[in-house]
């Protein structure tokens, strides 16, 4: 089965654990994932810039080893980054920011990839909606 | 088959992100021609109330994409009437048309649509 993956939530917030858990059993259990799209405070687990103290759970970091392992889809809201200040290199090129993240894989787009994902997956799954 | 989708939108407008984040995914899926509705549930209702003055706490108004949700051919707009009427709303006008459901009628409304997003 094909399965999008949309995540609301940041790092340390219980869904987004729950999400990357979910998405490992997917590939685990033979499924497949056509995009991961992170929305709302969702974006942040995108930020390769968070520093997590060293005995505490790094959320973004794995996100990102699970994203290049697998080769996923996995795209950022373009519009809700902006707003809380997650920029590619492009973003922070246009807006003469600084802080550049997230780097590839991720990709920054905007909300049309999430409908043209639940479009053409089996299931929607959404973590983190309140 | 395209498939349709319900946003759920259960946040006042003006205490955070929430409310202009759940309209911008319905907009989306209107621009792109897709089956999308918005159903305002819980304190999301108070989207709907007419003559906000969001500029008194430095946001900006809502109404404007609100109103645009028709032009984006959103118009399966949908109201909890009993959230309405948890917050003495019944009866009131609102800024926008919606066709308000409780109970059951809000069941079969999860069941129509493919899709429920909430935010």
């Amino acid at each position: 089965m094909k399965f999008a993956i949309a995540l609301f939530s940041p790092p340390h917030a219980p869904s987004s654990r729950r999400a990357l858990r979910f998405a490992e059993a997917v590939l685990a259990g033979g499924h497949e994932i056509n995009r991961l799209f992170f929305y709302r405070d969702g974006v942040y687990n995108a930020a390769d810039s968070i520093v997590t103290p060293q005995d505490e759970s790094d959320l973004p970091a794995q996100w990102r080893a699970f994203v290049e392992r697998h080769a996923l889809d996995a795209v950022v809201c373009v519009a809700a980054a902006l707003r809380r200040g997650v920029l590619d290199s492009r973003e922070a090129q246009r807006y003469g920011r600084v802080a550049v993240v997230p780097t590839p894989p991720w990709e920054l787009s905007g909300l049309g990839q999430l409908h043209e994902a639940a479009q053409s997956a089996d299931r929607l799954v959404c973590f983190g909606g309140d | 088959m395209t498939k349709s989708m319900l946003i759920v939108s259960r946040h006042a407008p003006w205490g955070g992100l929430s409310a202009r984040e759940a309209l911008d995914i319905a907009l989306a899926g209107g621009a792109f021609e897709l089956p999308v509705g918005l159903l305002f549930l819980d304190d999301g209702v108070f989207q709907l109330l007419p003559g906000q003055r969001p500029a008194a706490v430095e946001q900006k108004d809502l109404a404007a994409n609100l109103q645009a949700l028709p032009l984006f051919g959103v118009e399966d707009l949908y109201v909890c009437r009993q959230s309405l009427r948890l917050r003495g709303l019944d009866g009131q006008p609102l800024a926008l048309s919606a066709t308000p459901l409780e109970g059951p009628e809000l069941a079969d409304l999860f069941d129509r649509y493919d899709l429920v997003i909430t935010l």
